[in-house]
């Protein structure tokens, strides 16, 4: 990640006060990072504490275990302890600890939890409903500053069918209509009574932005800007310059700041006014997160051309896109996207429902995959969702059907590893490792039939499914409305 | 499924044998199967299908736009939904408007589709769907049969239930007024009618049962109403989506209604889809009630397998669900010579390295008509474009 010219450290403390309250007297450094920890760090953070409570220990035992980092183990065990993979190997475990709950998983398969880059769950949640459209601050083309977390609606009853399915960790995202959509929010999937609790411990910030049909028909059938794709460009580039800009104030600012402390230092008594932060700008802040490197832009786009123009945009404003999402052209610049390292998000097979995406081809993640670009298959849908190895399944045969050399490893990558690389949380999930957290599935068959279902799934060691006790339902919503799924 | 040894007849004289790895025969002729383990004319070329193959009737996909859609959201290559003001549009047949070049028609065929039904969307009384063959480079040739259900839409969001329900018994009590007393209207001696003549002419045939009503509706006490006008009314049913029909399965069976609907919803995607579960299908055939499976998907047709599959994951016999793609949309609509592999059957065949309702399985022949399909479509053009990128 690039970091900005400055990088420098200001106080947090006087980068959030100074716009309201005089600088407090101890000023230290100023964070310029404009991710999380700020704004949580002046609040009674966190308001709600995360709801998992991690098991003391679990032991799977007798499983085919999947690893997604190569080294696939055909009968063996995974040890959870303290919400993290302590240990994991072939045949028989070692004593459990006390406590540990063991459980025979003879003919299940293990994967790591599955990770859906992109979803509206929460921000368009079921049942569609007009008071529940909360996806798209559809106001004007730059949002940066809202923030998917503030729309999210923990009690949607698609949560806890997407775990059911394997997911234990996806991106919920603000929609395309804007040019910058806003923050995403990296979410566990837990019960919880707000959206915070949720929050990936340490995930870093998203955020949403498009290219393409979307925001020109939103806008320009509105007959406002944008109505072209040269004015969905204008838009962003436009954005980010502003963004610049602050950024600069920012980092003139800290050393001004810096020389008011040493002045003071010399006199030893004589005190001035110290030097006047910039304003608050939440929608540049968000970008000057983005052009520090901080929070990792998720671009809805579809077309080659699209794209490119896109990689030149953050080209000139000296960032790095983290993943195209949809990308169902990316097939043919699969030489520059392994370049440039961005992922692309796609479907297994969605095309032609609209014109910037009637060149999708099955064979997208597969030929992304073979140029050692990181193919990734989202969701984008609350039905998508719940099986998404199914998705992950039809682009694998899609690929080897058509004679490309590819292994079931790669292609539980595009759903566990390569979404947590988009994600930012590569080092925490994606893989069965030891250290990592234990985010799991167990499968109760191939993860890649359609007929294998979820037996059980954890979330940081503690089981949040389980297919032989369900349990009661999370969501207030369904609580009450008589009968259900089992 | 056994292997079959399947010889497939073309009308010029042509014809293709399939040699299964385990011996058993299928023969056609003129396009049609005409016997089922016997032995194939020696005129026939043969084609020596690998071990584990499995041969099926090429699917029927049964809600679709496949050919009156190309690019969902440029309205100049929509006509799969009119947007007239008149909610009653029963005279509107979809098949005037197909296009046998489109491009969908490929990307379903490498799906191991061979027919689809082709339905009209929007309004209360959507118009009358069509059957085709995905062959052919004519209307002509495509067409099965251009009316093989009248299409209606009921549910939330268009005005109240009971207006719309009174709206449908309105029409079709008048298209009966009208059917019996045609020299009175012609003569200009008539009330005003609920509906223009030509709707109540095309809606004939459904009050003779001709046709059947198709329904999308999803909520349980909606699918009860429906019930109740069409016994009234004395017309025949199919409901499509039915999320909540579970609830209903004895009462959909004692009426002998046929269920079109998605296994993949799973989740109360609307207020009319609180109750809906996973093992729909199950239910449904276990209560003893027909289940057509249905990708409702233009663009996706080809997940119609995959539909097929989650069915079963929920519990529907392997067999059944295979039939709700095959055998069973085929006796619903009326295409009785279509979904089935015995003799007399049309030569739709499709044959597979493996389980069709498993992603693993590559679709390796499909015969439609007894012709051999290319198994290319504009999606094979771009990706042998771009396999490599010349580096």
């Amino acid at each position: 990640m690039r970091l900005s010219k400055g990088g420098m450290l200001l106080s947090l403390t006087t980068f959030l006060a100074c716009a309201t309250t005089p600088p407090a007297g101890d000023v230290g450094e100023v964070d310029l990072s404009f991710g999380l920890a700020p704004y949580e760090a002046v609040g009674r953070s966190p308001v709600e504490a995360p709801a998992v409570e991690v098991a003391p220990a679990v032991i799977l035992q007798n499983a085919r275990i999947l690893t997604a980092a190569g080294g696939d183990i055909a009968s063996g065990f995974i040890v959870l302890r303290d919400g993290r993979i302590e240990a994991l190997g072939a045949g028989a475990p070692p004593a459990p600890p006390p406590n540990a709950t063991v459980v025979d998983a003879k003919g299940g398969v293990v994967t790591p939890g599955l990770i859906d880059t992109h979803s509206h769950l929460g921000v368009y949640p079921s049942p569609g409903a007009r008071a529940h459209r909360d996806g798209n601050e559809a106001t004007s083309p730059t949002t940066a500053g809202v923030w998917a977390e503030h729309s999210f609606w923990p009690q949607d009853p698609g949560l806890q069918r997407a775990v059911a399915g394997g997911v234990t960790t996806l991106q919920a995202l603000p929609g395309s209509a804007n040019l910058i959509g806003g923050r995403g929010v990296v979410l566990h999937l837990v019960p919880t009574r707000g959206s915070r609790a949720m929050r990936f411990p340490g995930a870093p910030e998203t955020v949403k932005m498009a290219c393409g049909e979307n925001p020109k028909r939103v806008y320009g059938g509105k007959g406002g800007a944008p109505s072209t794709r040269m004015g969905n460009l204008r838009g962003q580039r436009a954005a980010f310059a502003s963004a610049q800009r602050l950024l600069e104030d920012w980092e003139r600012h800290s050393q001004e700041l810096a020389q008011f402390h040493a002045k003071e230092g010399d006199d030893g008594g004589e005190r001035g006014l110290p030097p006047q932060a910039p304003a608050r700008d939440l929608d540049q802040e968000t970008l000057v997160g983005v052009l520090r490197g901080e929070i990792l832009p998720q671009v809805h786009c579809y077309r080659a051309d699209d794209m490119i123009s896109i990689l030149q945009m953050a080209d000139e404003f000296g960032f790095e896109i983290r993943s195209f999402h949809h990308a169902l052209e990316a097939y043919k610049i699969r030489d520059i996207l392994a370049e440039e390292g961005v992922a692309s998000s796609t479907w297994a097979d969605w095309w032609g429902f609209k014109l910037e995406a009637y060149d999708g081809i099955p064979q997208n993640a597969a030929l992304l995959a073979e140029s050692g670009a990181r193919a990734i298959i989202h969701s984008d849908s609350s039905v998508g969702i719940q099986r998404l190895n199914q998705e992950a399944a039809k682009a694998y045969y899609a690929g080897v059907h058509a004679g490309i050399a590819l292994d079931e490893t790669e292609a539980l990558r595009w759903i566990t590893a390569n979404p947590a690389w988009a994600l930012g949380i590569q080092d925490e999930v994606g893989t069965l490792e030891p250290g990592k957290r234990a985010d799991l599935v167990l499968w109760d068959g191939p993860p890649f039939s359609n007929y294998t279902r979820a037996a059980q799934v954890y979330i940081d060691g503690a089981l949040v499914f389980d297919a032989e006790n369900p349990g009661a339902p999370w969501s207030d919503f369904v609580t009450g409305q008589g009968e259900r799924s089992p | 499924m056994i292997a079959l040894l399947l010889a497939l007849g073309l009308a010029h004289g042509e014809c293709t044998v399939l040699v299964g790895a385990e011996g058993a025969t299928l023969v056609l002729d003129e396009g049609e199967i005409q016997s089922v383990e016997e032995e194939a004319p020696a005129a026939c070329t043969a084609v020596n299908l690998p071990e584990g193959a499995q041969v099926t009737p090429a699917f029927i996909e049964p809600s679709t736009a496949l050919g009156l859609v190309e690019v969902s959201l440029e309205q100049n290559t929509v006509d799969s939904s009119s947007n007239e003001s008149d909610p009653v549009r029963a005279a509107l047949t979809v098949m005037d408007g197909y296009n046998p070049r489109s491009t969908l028609i490929g990307v379903a065929r490498l799906g191991g589709i061979g027919t689809a039904v082709l339905v009209p969307g929007g309004g209360l009384i959507s118009g009358q769907s069509a059957a085709v063959d995905l062959v052919g480079a004519t209307q002509a040739e495509a067409l099965i049969t251009p009316s093989v259900g009248m299409h209606a839409g009921l549910g939330g969001g268009g005005g109240s239930r009971s207006q719309t329900l009174m709206r449908l018994r309105e029409v079709l009590e008048d298209a009966r007024v009208y059917g019996r007393n045609r020299a009175a209207f012609d003569g200009d001696r008539f009330r005003d009618l609920a509906a223009e003549r030509l709707d109540l002419e095309a809606l004939q045939r459904v009050l003779s049962k001709e046709i059947p009503l198709v329904v999308s509706v999803q909520r349980a006490s909606d699918i009860e109403a429906l019930l109740r006008l069409a016994e009234e009314v004395g017309i025949r049913l199919v409901l499509v989506g039915a999320s909540e029909g579970w609830l209903l399965g004895e009462q959909l069976a004692a009426a002998n209604v046929p269920v079109v609907l998605d296994p993949l919803v799973y989740g109360p995607g609307s207020f009319d889809q609180i109750h809906a579960r996973a093992d729909n299908a199950a239910l449904l055939h276990a209560a003893g009630v027909p289940v057509v499976i249905s990708s409702f998907s233009s663009h996706n047709a080809r997940t119609l397998r995959q539909a097929a599959g989650n069915a079963v994951r929920g519990g529907l016999p392997h067999d059944v669900a295979l039939a709700a793609i095959t055998r069973t949309p085929a006796a619903v609509f009326g295409l009785e010579d279509h979904g089935r592999l015995e003799p007399g059957a049309v030569g739709n065949v499709a044959v597979w390295s493996g389980d069709p309702l498993e992603p693993s399985s590559e679709l390796l022949h499909l015969y439609l008509r007894g012709e051999a399909m290319p198994l290319t479509s504009r999606q094979t053009a771009l990706f042998e474009k771009y396999r490599s990128l010349g580096e």
